[in-house]
């Protein structure tokens, strides 16, 4: 099993904190994983990009050149990210920022209006639960339950409210992949 | 088994070095290695221990040699323009017999370079950067558990041999994340055998110690160098370290270290899948250098293929060791781009089915 994700947005996002979310949540699965960010000359409403590896041998490169799936947050980064997907890949497209239409046509896109529903749950921050939900839904890499354990380990200041309501988003998420 | 950390390779560094024993970090920021003086800056106080942020490179390595001198575990970092800024005081360090540790995050270069991950460094890290005769112990991780790891085997060589040891890492092992797991006790530092050089012990009544790099008496410093360059020897027999992958039956060796390695790993495993019989050696100390193994290779196997984010600079050690017995091919990429697999499996495809000589994508 190998899964190579390349998650990519706005500065702030979540584009950085859904990718370490994803590496523990395979921890937890039991799999190999690795994260690995952008780290050049990043700014406040620039872009972001995160690669994050899940697979059940060693990874070998943390950079991640052929995704297997691709989740986009903004228009920038699908202008950036579409041609990399591997060919039977996925492609997320948060469709409540993005209006181009994916150009791929051996790829499987799909369109979750992320920010729309984020807003219908109450919090806007929790857009990037959204996609993830779609991801895991679409994938089988990991599974929601795993994500769920993952949460409160991993941002261990988040009250219990703001973890169920997370939960919540990446259920919502699940349902539209 | 305990469940797996997930670890920012330069966060797990700097806590694998307090757990080895560091009580005193000195250093100065740059990119691709602020985590490791922000982690030291507030983890060193909470086992006692101290943190300085100098005001220069140069002012960080002075005071490494100060703390080192009395014998405390201590450790400096910084990336590759800020390594070069500390040459004078590694080399001072080195001819004072100091034992401390120090960590390269490497980025692109020569001059301010990038902030990408590269292995431009090698030459710096292995033919002695600063002036005069002498070798720093140098270690290469290759994921972000062995740079949790690699601190504590560092000081060990440091302290039984006298010597400054490097962790030779990249910004991509830097910034990445992995799992690690912790597979040894955290070094008790009351317990560790006490220096007879070290000064600043507060003794009543023992001998006087004196701790410098410089000495004028007529054939002394001749004489010092050779007994150091004794140490030196026996690091070379006792202390290198390397690992080998499908070496076997191997009709191509790919000789990688570092992130390198695991990209070249990546290649052999394509290669075996086509059928091509393609092996990895793996240098995990760049000095000393795994050459009587390249040594014993070199008949077995039609070819070795060095693989390096640089110019070439491995590959200079590889052709020392295999010394004209087989042929060596070069895969190099400088400036901070990263190898992808792929384009390493192309390599050795075109030098086994096509036969190239003295294959080199750099000429």
């Amino acid at each position: 099993m190998y899964q190579g994700i390349r998650i990519s947005g706005f500065g702030g996002q979540g584009v950085i904190s859904a990718g370490v979310l994803l590496a523990y949540t395979g921890i937890l699965e039991n799999k190999n994983v690795s994260f690995f960010p952008s780290y050049g000359a990043e700014m406040r409403g620039g872009t972001a990009n995160c690669s994050v590896v899940i697979a059940s041998d060693e990874v070998d490169t943390p950079i991640v050149s052929s995704p297997d799936t691709v989740i986009v947050f903004n228009e920038p980064s699908l202008a950036k990210f579409e041609s990399m997907v591997k060919p039977g890949g996925i492609l997320i497209v948060n469709s409540s920022l993005i209006k181009s239409e994916p150009t791929r046509k051996d790829i499987k896109v799909l369109k979750v209006p992320c920010n729309e529903i984020a807003d219908k749950l109450g919090n806007a921050k929790i857009m990037n639960m959204v996609a993830l939900g779609a991801f895991a839904k679409a994938t089988g890499a990991v599974s929601i339950e795993a994500i769920s354990r993952a949460l409160p380990k991993v941002y261990k200041k988040l009250k219990p409210e703001v973890i169920e309501l997370n939960i919540k988003a990446l259920n919502e998420g699940a349902t539209l992949a | 088994m305990a469940e797996k950390q997930l670890m920012k390779g330069n966060e797990a560094l700097a806590e694998g070095a307090v757990r080895a024993g560091c009580r005193f970090f000195a250093g100065y920021p740059i990119t691709p290695q602020n985590e490791v003086p922000e982690y030291m800056s507030w983890r060193l106080p909470q086992v006692g221990g101290a943190f300085i942020q100098s005001e220069s490179e140069v002012a960080a390595i002075n005071v490494i040699f100060g703390a080192a001198a009395t014998g405390v575990r201590s450790m400096t970092s910084s990336s590759s323009p800020g390594i070069s800024l500390k040459q004078e005081g590694i080399s001072y360090c080195a001819g004072a017999d100091l034992p401390f540790l120090i960590a390269n995050v490497m980025r692109g270069g020569p001059g301010l370079g990038n902030i990408a991950g590269a292995q431009g460094d090698y030459f710096q890290s292995t033919r002695g950067g600063g002036h005069g005769d002498y070798r720093l112990y140098v270690m290469a991780p290759n994921g972000v558990q062995d740079m949790f790891d690699f601190p504590k085997k560092c000081y060990e060589v440091a302290y039984k041999y006298r010597i400054p040891a490097m962790i030779l890492a990249d910004g991509i092992m830097g910034q990445m994340m992995e799992g690690v797991e912790i597979k040894w006790p955290e070094v008790d530092v009351k317990g560790l055998e006490k220096q007879k050089w070290a000064i600043g012990t507060n003794e009543e009544g023992r001998e006087r110690r004196m701790v410098s790099s410089y000495d004028l008496r007529d054939g002394m410093l001749e004489k010092i160098v050779l007994e150091r360059a004794k140490r030196y020897k026996e690091i070379e027999d006792k202390e290198v370290l390397w690992e080998e992958k499908m070496t076997e039956d191997a009709e191509i060796i790919l000789v990688a270290y570092g992130i390198s390695a695991r990209i070249s790993y990546a290649a052999c495993r394509m290669a075996r899948e086509k059928g091509i019989k393609a092996g990895l050696l793996r240098p995990i100390t760049l000095w000393p250098f795994p050459k009587k193994r390249l040594i014993e290779l070199a008949p077995k196997t039609k070819n070795f293929l060095a693989v390096e984010m640089s110019l070439g600079q491995m590959v200079e050690d590889v052709r020392l060791a295999v010394n004209g017995r087989t042929n060596v091919n070069l895969f190099a990429k400088p400036g901070g781009s990263p190898i992808f697999a792929e384009e390493v499996y192309k390599a050795i495809e075109d030098i086994v089915k096509k036969g190239a000589k003295e294959y080199a994508t750099v000429k």
